[in-house]
């Protein structure tokens, strides 16, 4: 900007261009305006207030009394918790995409074939893979506990009915649903990674272990970054599953997870200041853990110069 | 791309000791097995489509229909909610596409092409719209279309979209850098309008790009479930996705599993079938997001 006083002028042909660049951005500045940056001002206004949409938010303001609401409800903290279970499936996407990825990208046959098939769930319909897995855990009639039965003979698991068992299926089912997306990243990662680096760890005599240690791992970790901060970002909006898969959040509010408590609250119980807030701690929660996430990267995280 | 080729070269003309060969033979069908596994409920999905109450209930483990019933398909096109929810996606799906695209592109244009100041601000403050979640602007939306009297129609789908997407925004940015600027410097001479050059230069330029980030967006769409959810008050302007979720409600109390899962094969199958066709281009632009 300082460089900018330095010059005479703008030149007409320059200030013509600037012109036809902002009216050229016009239309996604003005949406991110109306879609974006007011929902959030009004949003931060709104969590202060006992607002329910009928009765006047600014009327209500009650301060942060929402908030401290929240903080105490034993209902949020159990949806949080479970949010945070829910994540488990997360290290264990990443192992299994990494481990896949790494066996498709050793030349072998039918490599795109595989690859298409994993990526599958990753395209279908989150409403109808939801509806198709609570058929596949029903407990009577549902292809787990027929396999099982066939198996064992014995019944099988209540998969969505039991309170521990339904976080089990959740996490199954949120592998499956996104398996694909961190295999197709991790391969595209491989195919980065120079050969010749390989072929010094060969001439070094270096075994598997020591080239996935030393070579792969290492130059795999911005792709793993990047997954890793995707999916949390992800895992903490979880919702629509719960919303097919259980009714009311599963027994005894176990599959409940954050924006599931959020929608809840908000277009359920018509609480739209107390939802507000808790949007506000979601988007704050997202904000730290991205930040700590960038903060420690340079620790692990590492980039062929 | 020559780079590519001599990468592909050397790997296929190194020579895999038995070791290596065995290794790869396993690997080889331990991958597929799973892969297998992988798609396996889907295809059980489309069996059970096609079952009898009686084999669904029998409550013994069955894959294979027996009878083929197909009766299902044609019960399911005949529900009018069904057919309403298809149309109501279309309804949003083709001016979003229409208008989004090419509200998106310009801009990407602009922000590749053209200079001007706060360029990198503005860029920067769209991009930081991609890591906040929906979950928190829904409520401040669902109250400002509720105020505007929109919610009784489809436009708390359509207008937004209609105003660009980012992310869209972001990846033909990034493809049209890779299309040397000398091309603008030369239409600028010839005295073209900006306009122009957009439209005739570059658009046709991006084609490929665009074509891929539109079949995204038209999936993303296609699979929407909680905008719609919230912001449609009225049964009759539910898309698709809010439809077959209601299917489920009302039909897995009565049994119908086959229904249901008729229902939820024909939604499903639009994005398949792009996916399918294009897998390549869709796959390739994924894993630009993830090394980018």
């Amino acid at each position: 900007m300082a460089g900018k006083k330095v010059k005479p002028r703008m030149s007409a042909m320059a200030k013509r261009e600037e012109r036809w660049a902002w009216l050229f951005i016009a239309a996604p500045f003005i949406g991110f305006l109306l879609f974006m940056a007011y929902p959030i001002v009004f949003a931060v206004i709104a969590s202060t207030s006992k607002w329910t949409g009928l009765n006047s938010l600014w009327g209500n303001i009650v301060g942060l009394q929402n908030y401290a609401k929240i903080l105490q409800d034993a209902k949020f903290w159990k949806a949080m918790g479970t949010t945070i279970i829910y994540m488990i499936g997360i290290p264990i996407g990443m192992i299994l995409g990494m481990l896949i990825a790494m066996g498709l990208n050793r030349g072998i046959p039918g490599k795109r074939v595989l690859t298409t098939m994993y990526y599958v769930p990753v395209v279908s319909s989150l409403v109808a893979v939801s509806i198709l897995w609570a058929w596949v855990f029903n407990y009577d009639y549902g292809l787990f506990n027929g396999i099982y039965k066939a198996l064992t003979g014995a019944h099988g698991p209540n998969w969505l009915g039991d309170e521990h068992m339904v976080k089990v299926s959740m996490i199954i089912f949120m592998v499956w649903k996104g398996l694909g997306g961190s295999i197709i990243l991790y391969l595209a990662g491989l195919q980065n990674i120079p050969r010749d680096y390989y072929e010094a760890a060969m001439i070094d005599g270096a075994n598997s272990l020591a080239k996935f240690r030393s070579i792969t791992f290492p130059l795999l970790s911005p792709v793993t970054f990047y997954i890793l901060i995707t999916t949390m970002i992800g895992g903490f909006q979880v919702f629509v599953e719960v919303q097919v898969m259980t009714n009311a959040g599963g027994p005894n509010y176990s599959a409940a997870t954050v924006v599931y408590y959020l929608y809840e609250k908000a277009f359920t119980n018509g609480q739209l200041g107390y939802g507000s807030a808790v949007a506000v701690l979601l988007a704050i929660i997202i904000f730290i853990i991205t930040a700590i996430n960038f903060r420690v990267q340079d620790k692990w995280v590492k980039t062929i110069d | 791309m020559a780079k590519k080729n001599n990468k592909k070269d050397y790997q296929s003309s190194r020579v895999l000791s038995p070791k290596e060969r065995t290794a790869n033979i396993i690997i080889f069908i331990v991958l597929a097995l799973f892969a297998f596994t992988m798609v396996f409920p889907l295809i059980y999905m489309v069996a059970t489509s096609f079952m009898t109450k009686n084999q669904i209930l029998s409550g013994k483990l069955t894959i294979f229909p027996d009878p083929i019933l197909i009766g299902k398909y044609s019960e399911v096109m005949q529900k009018g909610q069904f057919i309403s929810g298809i149309i109501n996606t279309v309804i949003v799906e083709i001016p979003v596409l229409l208008f989004g695209g090419f509200t998106s592109s310009l801009a990407a244009f602009a922000f590749a092409k053209m200079n001007f100041r706060g360029k990198n601000a503005l860029f920067l403050a769209l991009l930081a719209t991609i890591m906040i979640p929906f979950a928190v602007v829904m409520i401040p939306q669902y109250v400002l279309f509720t105020r505007l009297r929109w919610t009784n129609s489809l436009l708390p789908l359509i207008i937004p979209g209609c105003f660009g997407n980012v992310s869209m925004i972001f990846f033909l940015r990034q493809n049209l850098y890779s299309i040397p600027s000398e091309l603008m410097d030369a239409a600028k001479i010839d005295g073209s309008g900006y306009f122009g050059i957009y439209a005739r230069i570059f658009l046709p330029l991006m084609k490929g790009a665009l074509g891929t980030q539109l079949m995204l967006w038209f999936m993303g769409i296609w699979n929407d479930y909680l905008a719609p959810t919230i912001f449609l008050r009225s049964e009759k302007y539910w898309t698709l996705q809010v439809v077959i979720r209601s299917f489920n409600h009302y039909y897995a109390i009565q049994s119908d599993y086959a229904l249901i899962m008729a229902a939820s094969v024909i939604a499903m199958l639009p994005t398949l079938v792009l996916f399918f066709l294009f897998q390549r281009v869709i796959i390739e632009s994924i894993a630009i997001s993830g090394i980018k």
